[in-house]
C-alpha cells in the first residue's frame, strides 16, 4: 500500500490521463456517432449504406485491431500524430459505431405516431427530426450511451499496450518500481476505474432524469 | 424504404429530390474513396509486392491458421467457465439470503466496472510475483476473460428470470418446491430460451476481447498477424486482412443472434416485455 501512496503523483497524473483520453475520445464519437446515425436513418441510399456497413464492421473488429490499423497504419499514408492522439483517433473511430447505434434505436423507439402527426402538420423530414423525434429520442439514448462511455473509459487502458502514458500504464510502473507490492497497485487500479465508472455512472442518471419529459 | 416514420411515401418530386441527393450523396462517397485512394497510391500502398504475400505464401496462412485457431480456444475456455461463474453469481444475486446475495451484488459489480485488460495483467503479473505461480497467457487470459464476461452473464442470467411472468414462480411455490429448486427447475430452463440473443452477442464481446492476448504474448491472431507484419512490412493489408477475419465470423454470430432473437418475436408476439428492452434482452447487437 506504502507503494501507492508514495506514487500518488504517478497514479494522479495516469488517471487524468485516462480521462483526458475518454473525453476527447466521448466527444468524438458523440459528433462522429451522430452523423452515421443520421446518415443511417436519411432517405438517400448511398448514405444509408455507408452508414451501415461503418457500424456493421467497426462493431465487428476488435478494439485493439482498429489500435493496430491507426498506431501502424496511419504513419504509411503519412500521417504522423503521436501516439496519444492516435489513441484518441482509434477509441474515437471505435465508439462512434456504438453512438451510432444507440442514437438509431432512440430515433427508431419514438413512438411511430410522433412523427406522423408532425408530418400531417407539414413539417419537413429535418424539421420533424430536430424539434419531434430527438428531443424525445433523447431520453432513450442517455441509459445505453452512459455504458458505451463507461465502456469507452475502461477501454482507454488498451492504449497502455502502445506505451501511452495513462492509468494502467501507471500501475505497470509501479509495480516495476515495486513488485512485492503487486496486489495492492493492481487493487488500488482497479478501484479508480471502478470509482471513475460509478461516478460517470451517477452522472449519466442525473442526466436521464433531467431530459426524460415529463 | 417506406418503413421509416420519419418521411412520407415520395411523390415525383420528392423522388427527383431523393434521386439527386443519391447522386450527390455517391459522388461525395466516391470522391473521399477517390481522395483516400489516391493518399495510398502516393505512398505506394497499392505496389504489388505489399499483396504477393497473400498469393504465393502458404505459410503465412499457416500461421494465421494456427493463430485463428488458439483465438477460438481462448474464446471456447473462457466461455465455458464464463457459463459456469456466470450462473453461480446469477443463483447468489437471486438468493434470499443476504450472506449470498450481497457478496454476489459485489463481485458482479466489481468485475464489470474494471477494464478487462486490468484483469487479465492480475494474472499475468500478479501471480508470478506474489504467489510465485507463473501462469502461460493462454491462462492468464482466459481466466481474466471468465472474470468479466461471467460477471455480465450472470447480470443476463438474472435479467432472464426476472423478466418472467410472477405466477411461475407463485405456482412453483404453491407446488412446495424451495426457492433453490424454483430457479433450477422452473425459471432457468425458461429464461434460457429468452436470453439466448444476449448471450450470443456476448459472446462477439469475449471473442473479440481474446485480441488483448497480444498485450500478454498469447500467440492469437491479432498477434500472429502483428509478427507476420514486421517480417512483410504491409500493416495496411495485413491489419485489413485480420479485420476481415473477425468481422466474417461474429456477423455469423450476429446473424445468429438476430435469427434467434426474430425467432423469440414469433413465439412471444411481438411486444416483447418492457423488462427485455430495459434489461438489453430483447436488443441483438455486441457492447462496446
Amino acid at each position: 500500500m506504502d507503494t501507492v501512496l508514495d506514487n500518488l503523483d504517478v497514479f494522479v497524473e495516469g488517471f487524468t490521463a485516462t480521462l483526458s483520453l475518454t473525453a476527447l475520445a466521448a466527444i468524438g464519437a458523440l459528433l462522429l456517432g451522430t452523423l452515421i446515425a443520421a446518415m443511417r436513418v436519411s432517405p438517400v441510399p448511398p448514405l444509408r449504406w455507408l452508414g451501415t456497413l461503418y457500424v456493421q464492421s467497426v462493431r465487428n473488429t476488435p478494439l485493439t485491431v482498429v489500435f493496430f490499423l491507426v498506431v501502424f497504419g496511419l504513419p504509411e499514408v503519412d500521417v504522423i500524430v503521436s501516439f496519444y492522439r492516435f489513441a484518441v483517433i482509434a477509441l474515437t473511430l471505435y465508439t462512434a459505431a456504438f453512438v451510432a447505434e444507440a442514437v438509431r434505436s432512440g430515433i427508431n423507439s419514438v413512438a411511430t405516431g410522433q412523427a406522423e402527426a408532425s408530418r400531417s402538420v407539414g413539417m419537413t423530414f429535418s424539421q420533424t427530426l430536430r424539434l419531434v423525434v430527438l428531443p424525445q429520442a433523447f431520453a432513450n439514448i442517455v441509459p445505453p450511451l452512459a455504458s458505451i462511455f463507461i465502456a469507452l473509459l475502461k477501454n482507454t487502458s488498451i492504449a497502455y499496450a502502445f506505451g501511452i502514458f495513462e492509468g494502467t500504464q501507471a500501475m505497470n510502473r509501479l509495480i516495476n518500481e515495486d513488485g512485492s507490492a503487486v496486489i495492492a497497485i493492481i487493487a488500488s487500479a482497479a478501484l479508480v476505474y471502478l470509482g471513475l465508472a460509478l461516478l460517470s455512472a451517477a452522472a449519466f442518471s442525473v442526466l436521464e432524469r433531467a431530459v426524460r419529459p415529463a | 424504404m417506406s418503413e421509416s416514420v420519419l418521411y412520407d411515401v415520395q411523390g415525383p418530386r420528392a423522388r427527383r429530390r431523393v434521386l439527386i441527393g443519391s447522386i450527390v450523396g455517391a459522388l461525395l462517397v466516391a470522391g473521399l474513396l477517390v481522395l483516400a485512394a489516391q493518399r495510398l497510391a502516393a505512398n505506394e500502398q497499392f505496389d504489388a509486392d505489399l499483396y504477393e504475400p497473400f498469393f504465393n505464401e502458404p505459410d503465412l496462412y499457416r500461421r494465421l491458421g494456427a493463430g485463428l485457431r488458439n483465438t477460438l480456444k481462448a474464446a471456447a475456455y473462457a466461455l465455458v467457465l464464463a457459463l459456469l461463474l456466470g450462473t453461480i453469481l446469477a443463483f447468489g444475486r437471486l438468493s434470499g439470503r443476504a450472506w449470498l446475495r450481497l457478496p454476489a451484488v459485489t463481485v458482479i459489480e466489481f468485475f464489470r466496472g474494471v477494464p478487462l485488460l486490468l484483469l487479465i495483467l492480475f494474472f499475468f503479473l500478479a501471480f508470478p510475483l506474489a504467489f510465485r505461480v507463473t501462469l502461460p497467457p493462454l491462462y492468464a487470459l482466459v481466466f481474466g476473460l471468465t472474470l468479466y464476461n461471467g460477471a455480465v452473464i450472470a447480470e443476463i442470467i438474472r435479467a432472464g428470470v426476472q423478466s418472467l411472468p410472477k405466477g411461475q414462480t407463485e405456482a412453483a411455490s404453491a407446488i412446495g418446491l424451495t426457492r433453490g429448486q424454483t430457479l433450477r427447475l422452473v425459471l432457468l430452463p425458461q429464461a434460457v430460451r429468452i436470453m439466448l440473443p444476449a448471450l450470443v452477442s456476448q459472446l462477439v464481446v469475449l471473442l473479440k476481447d481474446t485480441s488483448l492476448g497480444f498485450v500478454i504474448g498469447f500467440e492469437e491472431l491479432l498477434r500472429i498477424g502483428g509478427q507476420a507484419v514486421q517480417v512483410l512490412d504491409n500493416p495496411i493489408q495485413l491489419y485489413v486482412l485480420i479485420a476481415l477475419i473477425y468481422i466474417t465470423i461474429n456477423l455469423l454470430l450476429s446473424r445468429l443472434a438476430s435469427y434467434l432473437e426474430g425467432r423469440q418475436r414469433r413465439t412471444y408476439g411481438d411486444a416483447a416485455p418492457a423488462q427485455w428492452v430495459e434489461s438489453g434482452l430483447g436488443q441483438a447487437g455486441p457492447a462496446p
